[in-house]
């Protein structure tokens, strides 16, 4: 399945922190996380991340295991996240609640600019130029396309 | 040879592997979600909630009704399923995991990024997120893949005003913040083996600020004599020789000096001379990384007799850690300085509560992170060892510690 969506260029070493802050943690209102998601690198990033394909620097999702971090930008309307290298606990998190990644360097980002990305066949394509991602394994794939490890387990009831 | 991290995994670095978990846990913030994923997953069972502990500690006791809330739904949930519960004040989950509830040679799954904690004792160790521990309550596995490993070689012996958190400091400037992505740490040579259990558990907690999945000690005649304090006996093989790792370190300990993570990253670390002087408004001692039994002995020897001149925050990392302080009169001198004493538990580390900053505040901590608005929005925050801590709170500014 190819997902398409438009640009927004973060940089290196965006931590769980920044993506949802600790102070909005102790509630069960996904919404909340939706709203706030990135406050603390933009504030107004959250409103505009509805159909956008996050194409960060390497390292993004580093710091704490709160799995809030990709249910926000799951929620915030994020379509995919690419970059160089992700944090393993949050490229984990991100699989299990069905929230596309794609591991791809050297992809050039123009803020706006429309991407696709493909995670089966692993190739995220912006400005005229593809670039090949790093394969999921299989059973990652499986929790992917299942929609997260939730419905994955649901479906095997 | 193959890694520790291959030998405890039984599979070659690179490979895919099912395996069942000896322990799993989970604390009030990841907690919740674990119920809430477990519940939408339809299937009512648990396959072996006797390896499953709900540890109380990152807000605790509840700051407000919301709070509390949810963490009544999770205690009632953890004692109707026969899992192993433990109330806020019981500690840190990686302290009470620490506590005789990590054996070498295990696989732990924590849901906190710094389960890495465990690695000190021998066991894969290392931190999931809230639904695939939800997962693993229900199925009792979960899959990896198997890391390879970076050799930290350590040295000689550590000057006496420098202690593990500087050599964490030191590993992390080296690797960066993504240096051990995807890879295990694994601590060796005789500067490792001379390290107590105290301080290996600080060198293994911040593995994961050099994004690895796990940091590893080989179980030795350190780790045997501690887990028998717990009435646990193990066996102690000789450690594997000529293992090939991926990549290898090399610190001398006898060339260290104290240092300090300036922020807002971990890996930005730098002497902490460069920064004498620097005002502060607030100093932390304890969490997850440094506060131990330890710390908070290196606290009263650094604040003995004298009073702090700043705001001073401590939080025993255990009762049984504020217990051993309460009996050896460790805290008698640590209370007689001044020094505000939270319940075990997280304490401010997080940013929730108790000892938050406020704007333009300035902040000293021997915890492992000190990202943007984490501990106060528009405050800043150092990272150091415990000896730096105390010289600071008693100076009012960032000191070098032992007088230098």
């Amino acid at each position: 399945m190819v997902l398409s969506g438009t640009a927004i260029c973060l940089g290196e070493d965006i931590d769980t922190d920044v993506i949802i802050a600790g102070r909005y943690l102790r509630t069960k209102d996904r919404s909340l996380w939706a709203a706030h998601a990135l406050e603390d690198l933009d504030p107004t990033l959250a409103d505009r991340l509805s159909g956008t394909v996050i194409v960060a620097g390497k390292n993004f999702g580093c710091g704490s295991s709160r799995e809030q971090a990709p249910v926000a930008l799951k929620g915030a309307g994020v379509v995919a996240v690419v970059a160089p290298s992700f944090a393993r606990i949050f490229f984990r998190n991100a699989i299990n609640v069905g929230l596309p990644l794609l591991e791809a360097g050297g992809v050039s980002c123009e803020e706006g600019a429309p991407v696709q990305v493909s995670v089966e066949e692993g190739w995220v394509e912006t400005g005229g130029v593809r670039t090949k991602a790093a394969p999921l394994s299989e059973r990652m794939n499986e929790i992917l396309a299942a929609g997260g490890l939730v419905e994955y387990w649901r479906m095997r009831r | 040879m193959s890694t520790l991290a291959e030998d405890i995994l039984g599979a070659p670095a690179g490979s895919y592997i099912d395996r069942e978990v000896d322990r799993a846990f989970v604390h009030d913030g990841t907690g919740v979600l674990t119920r809430e994923a477990w519940l939408a997953m339809g299937h009512g069972t648990i396959a072996h909630p006797e390896r499953c502990s709900v540890i109380f500690d990152h807000i605790v006791p509840a700051n407000n009704s919301t709070t509390a809330h949810l963490q009544h739904e999770l205690r009632e949930f953890a004692r109707e399923k026969g899992m192993q519960f433990y109330e806020g004040g019981c500690g840190i989950c990686h302290q009470v995991m620490g506590e005789g509830n990590t054996l070498p040679g295990e696989i732990i799954v924590g849901a906190d990024s710094h389960s890495c904690t465990g690695g000190a004792f021998g066991a894969f160790s290392t931190g999931i997120g809230a639904t695939e521990m939800a997962a693993i309550w229900l199925s009792g596995s979960t899959w990896f893949k198997v890391p390879s490993s970076i050799g930290i070689a350590l040295e000689g012996n550590l000057p006496n005003n420098c202690e593990a958190k500087d050599v964490a400091l030191r590993y992390i400037r080296m690797l960066g913040m993504d240096g051990g992505t995807y890879k295990a740490l694994e601590f060796i040579g005789d500067g490792a083996k001379g390290l107590t259990i105290d301080s290996r558990m600080v060198l293994s907690n911040m593995a994961v600020e050099a994004g690895a999945k796990a940091g590893l000690f080989a179980a030795d005649k350190t780790t045997k004599e501690y887990l028998s304090g717990f009435g646990h006996s193990i066996d102690v093989h000789p450690p594997q020789e000529n293992t090939s790792y991926e990549q290898e370190l090399s610190i001398d300990l006898s060339g260290m000096e104290p240092l300090l993570a300036v922020p807002h990253r971990v890996d930005t670390v730098v002497p902490v001379k460069e920064k004498e002087g620097l005002a502060l408004d607030q100093v932390f001692i304890g969490t997850c990384t440094n506060g131990r039994y330890e710390d908070l002995e290196t606290l009263a020897a650094g604040v003995k007799g004298q009073t702090v001149q700043v705001r001073t925050i401590l939080a025993p990392a255990s009762r049984r850690v504020l217990e051993r302080a309460t009996q050896s009169g460790v805290l008698q001198t640590i209370l007689e300085a001044g020094i505000i004493v939270l319940p075990p538990g997280c304490g401010p580390c997080l940013g929730a509560h108790m000892g938050v900053l406020g704007e333009g505040e300035v902040g000293l901590s021997t915890a492992n992170r000190n990202f943007k608005n984490r501990m106060g929005v528009g405050a800043e925050y150092y990272l150091s060892s415990v000896a730096t801590a105390a010289a600071s709170a008693i100076h009012g500014v960032i000191t070098v510690p032992g007088g230098n």
